[in-house]
């Protein structure tokens, strides 16, 4: 039926209920176990094949020689699009999803994070 | 007042999207109404061919983010025709489950998006507090709310395990039912229904003659749906309606879209009870064999192609998108003129535009000589790195 | 001569309205923003609205006059500001009332919606003169209405001023309830007075971007807004005033309460019709104004009429 004003009852009764709105950043929704965040590595099973390298949309991902037989997983935060294919190309498991979301920053430099092969202690150890 | 030139766009807050439309106005009549594009060119095939297939489809998913699905699905079946792969059964499943619930998500932001232009707030609020329902659900699906990620070469990257059967089906029926509340406001409220009565007319013939796609097509009575003409993932197992309207005016397109969303939650819940089970991905090869292949897709906004030729290396030769609102901008010269001023806002979105999916070429107009001519890359680099000289900016960092 | 300047200047004048338009103003948007399940914004939102815009670069394009740019949100806040001391806040007597005072009060109403059109046509931009045009469409639709509704009720009281109208009705109890026609003729043209949804035509955002204040900015849009939230409360106390005019002589404070209480009233009841209509096209509007909301007021009139005939002599 055709009448002006249909969403009177709907607005009427929204006025009592509480809002829908979530208060963040005072109150955070989590995420689903499956989000796709920030991506974490585990340098020290990573065995230098650059399948990863060869793989990324973005080429965010760069893998550093630091070592005889070692290496380190370096990701730019900035270029990184989050699809999460270098996870999936890895075959040794080195690189995994981390559901953090909230990476802004205000130096840009700040961006590249590098992920230390946590072996030798002679390795100086970067900051991120 | 005598005739004015108004200049709706490229900045407008009626547009979400760069696009150009010169308004030639007397009083509050379009008297003529002139599109321009190109705002949104990225030059996205250029890049396409100097990635290989795997980064392709990350690139083309990321051509528009509504319909990212569509674009990343339409160029890996064009891949796999090309490549000769036949998928698993349960892959297609899902690919058509990701699919409804991204149709499910288009259609409810066009009409929250409908009601914003006209000036019901209201009425965007409350759709887009209910999208929120579909864009959790995606999360839980795929890991991201947009550009979802799910497909790769040969398959899905990830499956839906049968413990989230449940909390889809359950959002197919909270959905359901705020949807049939939703229908009741859009074609009950009388100052909603009076905004989107009689205005951007195409009439049948209007719409065989321009080519004219997707919901914006059905709503003057043209049947033309890819699903069921040309069923692709496993469309062919779904019986599902495709929604027509004769009314061949805005209001027709508002309710194909809300009808379709309907008949999307029908689809899904068939899609659930009928999961076959099995692997989700076939293993595909780096180096697709030589070869060419065009795949439709029916993207929320309509008819989407894409075409692929490969030449046997890692990298495709040439990608082509032609995106829906391609065909459908054809069309706006004809719906805006002889009507008012305060139509043009849900004109334009009634064909549910998307400028970052169509902008493909740059057109130069060279006002001085009077003639148009088309720019090659090369040629192009060197005139902005050229104009750049002239104004005394040096360019630092850049390969010259 | 002190009292009537702390009057004027204070309370119930210049401090009390621009206080009271603010908080007007923030129970709009927030009841707007529960109507629409959303939170809404804090309390000192509309005064911190404000304060950002006059710390805010004023532009004026190089080709506009400068004065007339930078009066005309100057004689809007002045004129809505004068036409509040004729009318009635608690008690029925206003600060100052003479025979034919709501007559000057529509007229002092109406010239903030004539600064709303020059400031469109001395914007010289294409969006703002196509917001002036449409500002003054819709007061010649929605003008005749606003007059007949409210004088008719005047009508009724045989007075043409404000005081002595709510002397009237408060002499005879229940006398408003024939005006109840009137007064939803009254909040409908307030909507198209005080440009808010459906009737925010001159203001479409998607159509004409901000309509006459396109240009606008800093210190002047401020002035603007002060006096659209001045012109809401004056508005709302006038259709208070003249509609509903009960409980007026509870002695000073009830008085004041009742008072404000009436006011943000009618604020709800302009906020429910932001949220519950969409905005109609000019064209429509005109002709709605003249099929049917214009019968309507002459209605009122004619049934005034026939109760003064009927039930007063």
């Amino acid at each position: 039926m055709r009448k002006p004003g249909k969403m009177l009852k709907l607005a009427l009764g929204s006025a009592g209920k509480k809002p829908a709105t979530v208060p963040y950043p005072y109150k955070k929704l989590a995420m689903p176990d499956r989000f796709r965040g920030k991506i974490a590595a585990d340098s020290a099973k990573c065995i230098g094949c650059k399948l990863c390298m060869r793989d990324c949309p973005s080429a965010a991902i760069t893998i550093n020689k630091v070592g005889e037989k070692r290496f380190e997983v370096e990701i730019d935060l900035g270029k990184c699009i989050y699809c999460a294919q270098c996870c999936d190309s890895c075959n040794k498991g080195v690189l995994s999803i981390t559901p953090e979301y909230e990476l802004a920053q205000l130096d840009k430099k700040k961006f590249k994070v590098i992920y230390p092969n946590a072996g030798s202690p002679e390795d100086t150890p970067k900051e991120p | 007042m005598g005739k004015v030139f108004i200049p709706i766009g490229p900045q407008h807050p009626a547009l979400k999207e760069p696009a150009s439309f010169r308004i030639l106005l007397e009083g509050e009549k379009v008297i003529e109404a002139n599109v321009r594009l190109g705002y949104n060119h990225r030059g996205v095939e250029k890049a396409c061919e100097e990635r290989s297939y795997l980064q392709d489809m990350y690139l083309l998913e990321r051509v528009c983010g509504i319909c990212s699905h569509s674009h990343s699905t339409c160029f890996i079946q064009a891949v796999e025709e090309v490549a000769g792969l036949e998928i698993p059964p349960r892959a297609n499943y899902i690919r058509t489950v990701v699919a409804e619930l991204e149709r499910i998500h288009s259609h409810l932001l066009w009409l929250g998006v409908a009601g914003h232009e006209v000036g019901f707030d209201s009425l965007f609020m409350y759709v887009w507090r209910d999208r929120e329902i579909v864009m959790d659900l995606l999360a839980k699906i795929s890991g991201n709310r947009v550009n979802y990620g799910m497909n790769t070469i040969g398959g899905v990257r990830r499956d839906i395990s049968p413990g989230l059967y449940p909390e889809i089906l359950k959002a197919m029926d909270v959905l359901e039912e705020r949807t049939k509340y939703y229908i009741q406001i859009a074609t009950g409220e009388m100052s909603f229904i009076k905004r989107l009565s009689n205005v951007g007319r195409l009439s049948k013939e209007d719409v065989e003659t321009m080519c004219i796609v997707g919901p914006t097509g059905r709503a003057s009575g043209v049947p033309r749906d890819v699903r069921r003409d040309d069923p692709y993932a496993a469309y062919g197992d779904l019986s599902f309606k495709v929604i027509t309207d004769d009314h061949c005016d805005v209001y027709g397109r508002a309710v194909v879209r809300v009808l379709e969303l309907m008949e999307a939650y029908s689809m899904v819940r068939q899609l659930i009870k009928n999961m076959p089970e099995g692997p989700i991905v076939v293993k595909a090869p780096r180096k697709i064999p030589a070869g060419e292949a065009v795949s439709r897709y029916e993207a929320p906004r309509g008819e989407d192609v894409h075409y692929v030729r490969s030449n046997g290396t890692e990298k495709p030769e040439r990608v082509k998108v032609r995106a829906p609102t391609l065909a459908n901008l054809q069309a706006m010269k004809k719906m805006l003129e002889n009507y008012y001023l305060a139509d043009i806002p849900i004109v334009i979105a009634a064909i549910d535009p998307c400028f970052s999916c169509t902008d493909r070429t740059i057109e130069v107009n060279r006002l001085e000589k009077g003639t148009t001519e088309l720019m090659s890359w090369d040629a192009l680099r060197a005139y902005s790195i050229d104009w750049y000289a002239r104004q005394g900016i040096q360019l630092k960092g850049i390969r010259l | 001569m002190v009292y009537a300047l702390v009057h004027i200047l204070v309370f119930p004048g210049l401090l009390f309205l621009m206080a009271f338009g603010l908080f007007a103003e923030w129970v709009d948007r927030k009841m707007y923003a529960r109507f629409q399940n959303r939170m809404g914004p804090p309390w000192f939102q509309p005064l911190a609205d404000i304060l950002k815009l006059f710390g805010k670069e004023s532009i004026i394009p190089e080709e506009v006059e400068p004065r007339m740019f930078r009066l005309l949100p100057l004689v809007a806040l002045a004129s809505s500001l004068t036409a509040f001391i004729y009318i009635p806040v608690w008690g029925t007597k206003a600060l100052f009332s003479f025979n034919g005072d709501v007559i000057v009060v529509l007229y002092l109403l109406t010239i903030p919606t004539l600064t709303f059109f020059l400031a469109g046509w001395y914007s010289l931009c294409p969006f703002s003169l196509l917001g002036a045009t449409r500002t003054l469409t819709q007061l010649f639709a929605y003008e005749v209405p606003l007059f007949v509704s409210i004088l008719s009720s005047a009508f009724l009281a045989d007075t043409w001023s404000l005081s002595e109208i709510a002397a009237f009705y408060s002499k005879h109890p229940g006398y408003w309830l024939f005006n109840l026609i009137g007064f939803l003729i009254g909040v409908f043209s307030l909507l198209g007075k005080l440009e808010k949804a459906p009737l925010d035509i001159p203001e479409a955002e998607t159509e004409v971007v901000a309509g006459s204040f396109t240009e606008y900015s800093g210190n002047l849009f401020a002035f603007f807004r002060l006096a659209i939230n001045v012109e809401m409360i004056v508005g709302a106390s006038l259709l208070a005033a003249v509609f509903l005019p009960f409980g007026l002589s509870l002695g000073p404070v009830a008085g004041f309460i009742f008072y404000l209480a009436k006011v943000l009233f009618v604020v709800i009841l302009l906020s429910l019709s932001h949220a519950i209509f969409a905005r109609i096209r000019i064209d429509q509007m005109v002709n709605l104004c003249w099929k049917f909301v214009a019968p309507l007021g002459f209605a009122q009139l004619v049934l005034n009429m026939i109760i003064k005939g009927t039930l007063l002599s």
